[in-house]
């Protein structure tokens, strides 16, 4: 693999919804030169708050989106009464709320739309449950159900399935919880949070963009993921057949991870574990995070140097067909008395087929991964995320028009 | 389709008839092809608040004058009410905000644009036909001082505010 480039993907960031892309760079530096003449320099910087990804486009925004800070993923539950055309109906007022919003205004009938005005990359991800498809009279792709049950599990059902999924996401706290306040405010009619899980990485601006997140174990957590913009990244994660072609399937799994366990483990004993350096994130065969693993490389005792219950060893498949696009979120909540952290992954991914891509990766690590001494799954979740829609239509198009 | 950018069309043929043979009143400019009210406007934003049958709602939204000249909404219509009033919100003797209805209907002064908002002026729908259900959308008919008439397109949104509206200026 290689280092990430900061640069261009597929779904560019719009800077005054004008330029993109490197062109966005020019224009910025346009701006700068224009500005700069008697003016106060400061005010010709860009602020992230300002920056705008395009809802609309092929694929929805937010799965090739370089990730935000802040993610909030809500799964809902349909009220029984609701057909077809109210799913119509919901999904297209969902759609209109999702376009205002990342462009920086306020929704339709918006009671705060000054919480609206700072997108700071704002993304809305929409994504259906078995039981969505179903009241759309359409077929679900075949994967579309809960995981298979692994022996690893401990799934508590507050953390599980649903009918619609929202994930939202910005670099803005504020600007995620009005925008799903909003959204949530629309869907009242139609439907009712399941459950609802907050994520965070790196705050904007800490690290430079592309840098791997670490969870909070400390771990470079993501080094294998395709890189979005590339074939690669096209060929794992996006659907090609039928309604969802343009879409793709995600994951949801909430992973606890004992933090006070972890505590008693050294360094040499978590690197094991792991198969990388806690430091670097390298492979224990390399010297820099993106160095292939050599899972040949022995030591002195004749012992793999990247041992066989490592996470990496386990996690990588032979088959490479079977790999996924990882987009998680940490999550570290209100501990329960007597402890001091309640803490985990909100573990995302999308691939274009869960049962190809992803069960497969999973059953080996439920067999074997010693970070399962460690890491316990209590949520699990399954949705299809529809291709993204044009200018004047709306997300779910495809099986409700 | 997302929900549409509330469209606007003139819909009177004749109103635009009567306006051309007015024309001779306007000056001698060569330019002076008289326009109808409706042809300088257009609206955005427009919403419904979601009802059930028969019970009192609100329209709202911008009211855009993109002419030279001032414009004048004097009443609406739509299949989705029985009537509908043009309301604004003011204060009585005892200072208390009471709703009532304007007189001389909404004007949109050259080149503006007139709010209609929850806690302010509003098209009141008297009584909905049908449920204006979350998420569908609604045709208001508005009709000008010149007669000359102008379609919105306005999408029903849940709304927990706008009750003023429910009380028939009674509150």
């Amino acid at each position: 693999m290689r280092p990430r480039s900061a640069g261009a993907t597929r779904r560019q960031f719009l800077l005054g919804g004008a330029v993109a892309g490197a062109g966005a760079v020019a224009a910025v530096g346009l701006d700068a030169a224009v500005s700069a003449r008697g003016t106060d320099a400061a005010a010709s910087t860009p602020l992230n708050g300002d920056v705008v990804v395009p809802f609309h486009g092929a694929h929805q925004a937010g799965i090739d989106t370089d990730a935000q800070a802040h993610a909030t993923l809500v799964a809902l539950d349909l009220a029984a009464d609701v057909d077809r055309d109210g799913l119509r109906r919901l999904l297209r007022t969902l759609t209109d709320d999702a376009v205002r919003l990342s462009r920086g205004e306020g929704a339709l009938a918006d009671t705060e739309p000054e919480l609206a005005v700072a997108p700071a990359r704002l993304t809305v991800t929409f994504g259906f449950g078995p039981g969505l498809v179903a009241r759309a009279g359409a077929t679900a792709p075949d994967w579309l159900r809960p995981l298979p049950a692994f022996a690893i599990d401990r799934l508590r059902p507050e953390y599980g399935d649903g009918d619609l999924l929202l994930q939202i996401a910005a670099d803005d706290p504020v600007t995620v919880a009005h925008a799903t306040r909003m959204l949530l405010k629309d869907a009242r009619a139609f439907a009712s949070p399941r459950w609802v899980q907050q994520g965070f990485r790196r705050a904007h601006g800490t690290v430079r963009p592309g840098t791997t997140m670490r969870n909070l174990f400390g771990q470079v957590d993501g080094t294998a993921n395709p890189v979005p913009g590339t074939r690669d990244f096209d060929e794992v994660v996006w659907a090609r057949d039928g309604w969802l072609a343009g879409g793709t399937g995600m994951v949801v799994r909430r992973i606890a991870m004992d933090l006070d366990k972890w505590d008693h483990l050294d360094r040499p004993g978590r690197d094991q574990a792991v198969g990388r350096t806690q430091a670097t994130g390298a492979p224990l065969t390399g010297t820099d995070e993106f160095d292939e693993p050599d899972f040949h490389a022995k030591d002195a005792l004749g012992f793999p140097v990247i041992a066989e219950f490592s996470h990496l060893r386990r996690s990588r498949p032979d088959d490479p067909s079977q790999r996924i696009f990882r987009r998680g979120y940490n999550y570290d909540q209100t501990p329960p008395a007597g402890l001091v952290s309640d803490a985990g992954l909100l573990f995302v991914s999308f691939q274009a087929d869960i049962d190809r891509q992803f069960v497969p990766i999973q059953r080996r690590l439920d067999e074997l991964d010693l970070l399962n001494e460690w890491t316990t799954p209590i949520g699990s979740a399954v949705f299809a995320l529809p291709p993204g829609c044009a200018e004047n239509g709306f997300i779910g198009e495809g099986i409700l028009t | 389709m997302s929900l549409r950018t509330p469209s606007v069309r003139v819909l009177s043929a004749v109103s635009v008839v009567a306006a051309l043979a007015l024309s001779g009143c306007a000056g001698g400019e060569a330019s002076s092809t008289p326009v109808p009210e409706a042809a300088d406007f257009h609206a955005t934003d427009a919403w419904v608040k979601a009802a059930p049958a028969d019970e009192m709602t609100a329209a709202f939204g911008e009211l855009v004058n993109d002419g030279d000249n001032d414009i004048t909404v004097v009443s609406a219509t739509s299949p989705a009410a029985s009537m509908i009033e043009l309301h604004e919100t003011v204060q009585n003797e005892s200072g208390q905000s009471v709703m009532r209805e304007v007189e001389g209907g909404f004007t949109i002064p050259a080149h503006s644009t007139r709010e209609l908002a929850p806690g302010a002026d509003h098209l009141m729908i008297m009584g909905a036909t049908a449920p204006l259900l979350a998420g569908e959308e609604v045709a208001i008919t508005l009709t000008f001082s010149d007669d000359s008439t102008a379609e919105i397109t306005a999408p029903v949104k849940e709304f927990a505010g706008a009750n003023e509206t429910y009380e028939g200026g009674d509150k």
